[in-house]
């Protein structure tokens, strides 16, 4: 498995590749220009390396704002036109709860426990089910 | 005592209400321990009515003696308020109202009055007058004192019970690897939704939960708020990676729902909570068969 930093700079978010996935760990606050860094990164390696699948990790993310809530529907979106699938893991129950009571449910948006259970959910094969939206298909 | 009697003049009413209290505190205790008041608190020995009288009749000398009668926050009195509050407390529990407690307490007062008034006998009438009204003042104050004590205890026991309430009706429930339940029972308003959601929420962390059930058999009506919170919990739960089913909804709360135009429609929905767990262990890939033909769970 090749593991490298996309790039490492400081005050960067670092992007680990894991085969054909992409790990971001994101922690503490995020800036306007660190997200928009993130951004640009993440869709540059998705095309360059030709990754599949995107697992954000935000279980270090203590407080959450409609701002983290755009980014990382716009991060899904990105990498959804380049047909990556993204998955949000590790929330924590108050940031959840936050997002809701702010209106934002990422409706398009999928979701794990954490970061194990991400990776396990994007290998497993998509099939479209009739509404049009992912779905997993059990072995 | 009859010297200090004649010894003149003895300052304020005050002072000298205070110094009777003192010479007269045996007394007054045996008086009051004869009282309905005491009488019904201590029934099973004289001598600790006599005790609890004298550290009553100690606590108000020790105010006279601070100059401050009217004065419920005094200092002397936070020696008693225990003592007065499990007075009320008793009194309250064998069923009487503020009101008769609070007469009760009155009553205590006739007895020091005449004991004061017989004492003082040959003094002028207006001294008479100012120390009579002195000692009625501090009765007053204590009055008001025991009757604070007993409603804050009472506030303090409806705070206390409410969060029993709230703690005791969200229990979170495993029910299988990886599936945790909520059964819902009673009416949810804001406050116990949040503590369902949060309590519900822990336990997906906790519990590495991938599905959690909102049983709401026990809930009797759903308006659009509580649709609203359930909404809200799912949301939430779906945004932690996982997926939340809602179960129990009986027929007249579907129809209510359906009236309403309460759109749940994003929701995964199950007639009941055997369903609901059918469809998580079905969606866990694992299989449960039955004693005879081993068919396989319900969908």
């Amino acid at each position: 498995m090749n593991e490298a930093y996309s790039r490492p700079e400081a005050g960067q978010v670092p992007v680990l590749r894991l085969g054909d996935i992409l790990l971001v760990t994101l922690q503490g606050d995020l800036h306007d220009s660190t997200a928009q860094q993130l951004q640009q990164d993440l869709s540059e390696t998705i095309v360059s390396a030709g990754v599949t699948g995107v697992v954000i990790d935000i279980s270090g993310v203590e407080i959450v704002d409609s701002f983290l809530g755009r980014v990382l529907a716009e991060i899904a979106a990105q990498a959804s036109l380049l047909a990556a699938r993204t998955v949000v893991a590790g929330m924590r129950p108050a940031v959840a709860i936050t997002l809701v009571e702010l209106g934002l449910t990422l409706p398009g948006l999928r979701t794990a426990l954490d970061a194990q259970a991400a990776m396990a959910l994007l290998e497993q094969p998509v099939v479209r089910s009739h509404a049009g939206g992912m779905r997993r298909e059990r072995a | 005592m009859p010297e200090h009697e004649a010894g003149g003049p003895l300052g304020t009413p005050t002072l000298e209400v205070r110094d009777f209290l003192r010479r007269r505190r045996e007394q007054i205790a045996q008086r009051w321990a004869d009282e309905p008041l005491f009488r019904a608190v201590f029934t099973l020995s004289r001598d600790e009515a006599v005790e609890a009288g004298k550290a009553v009749v100690d606590a108000l000398a020790q105010v006279a003696d601070a100059q401050r009668v009217e004065d419920s926050d005094a200092a002397g009195f936070t020696g008693v308020r225990e003592q007065l509050g499990r007075m009320s407390a008793s009194r309250s529990r064998a069923g009487l109202s503020i009101t008769q407690v609070s007469n009760e307490l009155a009553s205590l007062w006739p007895p020091v009055d005449k004991l004061l008034t017989s004492e003082l006998e040959e003094r002028p009438a207006e001294e008479l007058r100012a120390c009579t009204t002195a000692l009625s003042t501090l009765m007053g104050t204590l009055r008001v004192v025991a009757v604070q004590t007993a409603l804050s205890e009472g506030q303090a026991l409806i705070d206390r019970q409410r969060l029993q309430l709230l703690e005791v009706a969200t229990p979170v429930i495993r029910l299988w690897d990886g599936i945790v339940a909520v059964p819902l029972i009673g009416t949810l308003d804001s406050a116990r939704s949040q503590v369902v959601m949060e309590t519900l929420l822990n336990a997906v962390v906790d519990q590495h939960a991938r599905f959690a059930i909102l049983d709401i058999t026990g809930v009797p009506t759903v308006d659009s708020l509580v649709a609203q919170h359930l909404m809200k919990t799912v949301a939430a739960a779906r945004l932690m990676g996982a997926e939340c089913v809602i179960s129990g909804i009986r027929p007249a709360i579907a129809q209510t729902m359906v009236h309403l135009g309460l759109d749940l429609g994003s929701v995964l929905t199950r007639a009941s909570l055997a369903d609901a767990l059918g469809y998580c262990l079905n969606e866990l890939g694992v299989a449960v068969s039955g004693p005879a033909d081993g068919s396989a769970v319900r969908r």
